[in-house]
């Protein structure tokens, strides 16, 4: 028998806002713990939430980008449960109102075919607080900085039919968010985390089979390997007969399986309720235009503005548009030199990425500001300097905040583009290398690369090779 | 001091020097450290000593000593809200209109006994005692606003703040011959109140007269960012309206309200204040409010999920009753919980978690919201054609202490008369119309939203011509 995999998606997405959902304090990751927490934050008595407008502006945000309805009216409901790390009882969720509803979102696979994900909803609320178990013995400790901190969680619809294709979909979430700049996305610290709801059915079947949610996913791989197994788990079973229980399993990484939470941790009774602390929240129209006035360009455009307007690769064009900040790199330089955007690509994707690799860290902590990288492309565009001497030059630009024209002043790098100096460093190698010069006129063309070495070498690296190439077989030939 | 005095009494004394804000405060104090064995209206007392260089602000409530009920927080004081649950917590905060009242430099006196997380109609539920009416100590000052209500009374404070859910200032006001005021829901801010049923409760004054309740609100009143549900409606200048004529006025009289059901000694004292009434000019009119009969069973619905949700917080982790029993986090939440709470609160908690479960929440919880939007639907039709909305605050006057503790419907229905402007949000005045065997007894009016300026108009001008605000309880006597 033959199975179809179906998978939802339920995405936590950490909203970037300064300060909490429902009050004041700071949501900075890496405080000392129990440090930014209001009282509203503690749940002490008497304390009431107030809405945080930015978060809101975030989720409409997002909401447009998917094509989305926003609601006019949406409503703050009461999640309840008893929990440590859950100050107040209850969790402020939306619930049967959300502020986003109606979505969807194109994805693409590895063999290159497109593929459209429905976004059921994306609701805010507020999350809990940490409960830490293994820092103190038969003790555990509550840490409530991260209690009230923003959250938007997207639930896709069950269109999902492969790890593959729910990896794909979590990508680009991921990419959305941090294109909009409404979430930073990092997964180490917990900004962008999963559920995957997993059921098979046979092939050809209507109806869904029984599934279970994997709670809490962290990152990409993640996600493929648990869906994976859990396919495998669900098919094992039905295929020997058994039944698959709706329940919620965990992800163990160290084992790659997943394993059921215990039975405590599940089935509640939420007891939803609309909060009657908060007043329903109305969104007019001006609002949500002004909002998608400010959208900027997504990746989907960005790309093909890229090939079609700026004449770059189609991989190149993706390969930059994929990161946001490199994007943007890529943009700001682009401003300051403008003949060549194929060559700026080369560069970001080679040099850049390179440095950025190698040192583990992002394009906005880069040392050469795209001003600089400009300067160093302008060079190499007019020939003042060649591809090699500007990779030299590229190094010492990582540790000084000169412009390559400066460096290139000072340290005399200019080309060598003057054509007596030239045949000068030729007429001294041919002579001296007389040997290879018979093989070359014997037919042996390969030793041109080294002659033209030679005269790279007597000049340091400054003769424009492409003029020494012509002179060294002007020369031979004459 | 040989009489109660009213907070307009004590303005002119602080004005024409013929007392200072301390002396005022220090009698009280004294008052208050004698009376209380007996009454048992305050759970703490503050004893503010003044320090000579203390400068007041410049305000006309500047130096008036308040009693505020304990469910309001209020900064470095103990704030139980009459629970074990919160016996030894000190709010580190004060509540927005505690704040509001201190930036105008009123005194706190102390924090006044309450029904357990202000659920209860006779003082009862606190853990710190019931109270005993200061017209008869064995007889309850009712509630939840039982303490404030007696310190007013008993003359231990001119003036206390409460708050009111269904009923828990109009229903101790009267019941201890005093003046009590509900506000509109969202007229003050709820911020440092201790939630009960946060969409029902707002607060509110009791006083000896409606012109010192009408003093004091303009200063507690008012938008609070803290606050979303609290209302922007400009605050007006309240004593400016006291003496407006009400000529025309018209007083609508629901039939539900006259059923026939009352005690024919409070009919006539009802019947009487009406007849005040139409001698200023007021008209009366036989109305109907269709739904109000709903009011008590939506309201035990309503207010017991909220309360079951806002009270999840007392869990024993941050603040708070702590059990130092419990293998496991289960068996700690349960005995926490168990031992920090009273009955009432556990019913409540119980009765609003049934409601909200799945299955039944469509049932009770749903359909009552729906109910409750026809209550006040009943209101908002009702006041196309009246000004106000008159009937007695109360179906007895002060009962015996431990008569109905063992029957909660019996003592739920205390609030029959009281809980439907809550459901509706609309204002509310309870006064002192007179006395059945020497026991006070009240006239609630409701105005419509926000027009708590025409309520204490009204009051004020009854108040004028009749001086059963002014009657002071024998124990104040023998004080002195």
């Amino acid at each position: 028998m033959s199975w179809e995999t179906v998978i939802g998606l339920e995405i936590h997405v950490q909203l970037d806002t300064r300060s909490k959902i429902f009050s004041g304090a700071s949501t900075t990751y890496g405080s000392e713990q129990n440090t930014n927490t209001s009282l509203v934050d503690l749940g002490y008595p008497g304390v009431l939430p107030v809405l945080n407008k930015d978060a809101v502006m975030m989720a409409i945000k997002f909401g447009l980008a998917v094509d989305a309805d926003i609601s006019r009216r949406s409503i703050f409901a009461r999640k309840n449960y008893f929990y440590p790390d859950l100050p107040k009882g209850y969790q402020i969720s939306q619930y049967e109102l959300p502020i986003v509803q109606s979505g969807s979102l194109e994805i693409q696979l590895n063999d290159g075919s497109k593929k459209v994900v429905g976004i059921t909803r994306a609701h805010l609320e507020e999350d809990a607080g940490k409960s830490i178990h293994d820092k103190f013995a038969n003790e555990t400790a509550i840490d409530l900085n991260r209690a009230g901190t923003p959250l938007l969680e997207i639930v896709s619809e069950p269109d999902i039919r492969s790890a593959e294709e729910a990896t794909a979909y979590m990508q680009k979430v991921h990419q959305l968010v941090r294109y909009l700049k409404i979430s930073d996305g990092n997964m180490q610290e917990g900004s962008f985390r999963c559920d995957a709801n997993v059921s098979v059915r046979p092939t050809g079947q209507k109806e869904f089979g029984t599934r279970a949610e994997i709670k809490n996913i962290n990152s990409f791989r993640f996600v493929e390997n648990a869906i994976n197994y859990e396919v495998e788990r669900q098919i094992d079973r039905l295929e020997n007969g058994d039944e698959i229980v709706q329940e919620t399993r965990l992800y163990d990484p160290d084992r790659d399986e997943t394993r059921p939470m215990r039975s405590k941790e599940e089935a509640n009774d939420y007891r939803y309720f609309p909060d009657p602390d908060l007043l329903p929240l109305e969104i007019d129209e001006e609002t949500i235009e002004k909002i998608r006035g400010s959208l900027p360009e997504l990746f989907d455009a960005k790309v093909k503005r890229y090939i079609e307007v700026l004449k770059i690769k189609e991989n190149d064009a993706e390969e930059i548009a994929r990161n946001m900040q490199i994007a943007e790199y890529f943009e700001a330089t682009l401003e300051s030199f403008s003949k060549d955007p194929q060559l700026i690509s080369n560069w970001i994707l080679s040099e850049v990425t390179g440095v950025l690799n190698r040192e583990s860290i992002e394009i906005n902590d880069f040392y050469i500001e795209p001003s600089r990288l400009a300067s160093l492309l302008s060079r190499i565009d007019d020939n003042t300097i060649s591809s090699k001497i500007a990779k030299d030059l590229f190094s010492q630009m990582l540790t000084s905040d000169e412009t390559a024209d400066e460096i290139i002043e000072k340290q005399g790098l200019e080309q060598i583009t003057d054509e007596d100096s030239i045949t000068q460093f030729v007429t001294e190698v041919l002579d001296e290398f007389s040997e290879q010069k018979d093989q070359y006129l014997a037919g042996k063309e390969q030793v041109l690369g080294f002659l033209v070495g030679q005269v790279m070498k007597r000049s340091k690296g400054k003769a424009n090779p492409k003029l020494v190439n012509e002179l060294i077989i002007r020369q031979i030939k004459g | 001091m040989m009489k109660r005095h009213t907070v307009k009494e004590l303005q002119s004394m602080i004005a024409d020097h013929s007392a200072s804000s301390q002396e005022i405060y220090k009698i009280y104090n004294k008052r208050i450290r004698a009376m209380n064995d007996s009454i048992n209206a305050f759970i703490s007392i503050e004893s503010n000593e003044y320090s000579s260089d203390d400068k007041q602000p410049d305000s006309e409530i500047s130096g008036v000593p308040y009693a505020v009920k304990d469910i309001f927080c209020s900064e470095g004081d103990q704030t139980t809200c009459g629970s074990k649950m919160l016996s030894d917590f000190v709010s580190p905060y004060d509540a927005t209109v505690v704040k509001n009242l201190r930036e105008k430099g009123t005194v706190i006196l102390g924090k006044t006994n309450m029904d357990e997380f202000a659920m209860g109609s006779s003082n009862e539920t606190s853990f710190f005692g019931n109270v005993n009416n200061p017209w008869d100590l064995e007889r309850t000052p009712g509630g939840s606003s039982g303490g404030s209500a007696a310190a007013v009374a008993a003359g231990m404070a001119p003036i206390a703040l409460g708050t009111d859910t269904g009923g828990s200032i109009r229903q101790p006001a009267a019941l201890t011959g005093i003046t009590g005021l509900k506000p509109t829901y969202g007229r003050c801010s709820r911020f440092g109140m201790i939630a009960f049923a946060s969409s029902l409760d707002q607060a509110g004054i009791l006083s000896i007269s409606a012109e010192d309740s009408a003093i004091f609100l303009e200063h507690m009143a008012g938008y609070d960012e803290k606050d979303s549900t609290s209302s922007s409606e400009t605050v007006p200048k309240y004593t400016d309206f006291l003496n407006d004529d009400l000529t025309g006025k018209v007083v609508g009289l629901p039939k539900e309200f006259f059923d026939g059901s009352l005690d024919s000694r409070f009919q006539e004292l009802v019947t009487d204040s009406i007849c005040e009434y139409e001698k200023m000019g007021v008209k009366f009119k036989d109305i109907s409010l269709p739904n109000i009969k709903y009011s008590v069973p939506t309201y035990y619905v309503v207010a017991p999920a909220e309360c079951s949700s806002n009270l999840a917080r007392y869990d024993g982790v941050r603040f708070g009753h702590r059990s130092t029993d419990g293998e496991d986090l289960d068996a700690f939440y349960k005995r926490t919980r168990k031992e920090g709470f009273g009955q009432e609160v556990k019913r409540r908690i119980i009765t609003g978690t049934y409601v909200l479960s799945a299955g039944y929440y469509d049932a009770y919880y749903l359909k009552a919201q729906k109910v409750r939007q026809l209550i006040n639907q009943d209101f908002l039709d009702a006041f196309k054609q009246v000004d106000f909305i008159m009937g007695p605050t109360t179906q007895q006057s002060a009962f015996k202490l431990g008569e109905k503790v063992d029957d909660p419907v019996s003592m739920y229905m205390n609030d029959i008369y009281t809980i439907s402007s809550n459901l509706s949000g609309v204002p509310a005045i309870s006064h002192p119309i007179g006395f059945v065997d020497k026991l006070p007894f009240g006239l609630q009016i409701i105005a419509p939203h926000f027009k708590e300026h025409e309520l204490l108009n009204i009051a004020h001008k009854y108040q004028m011509v009749t001086d059963w605000h002014l009657q002071t309880p024998e124990i104040c006597k023998e004080m002195d």
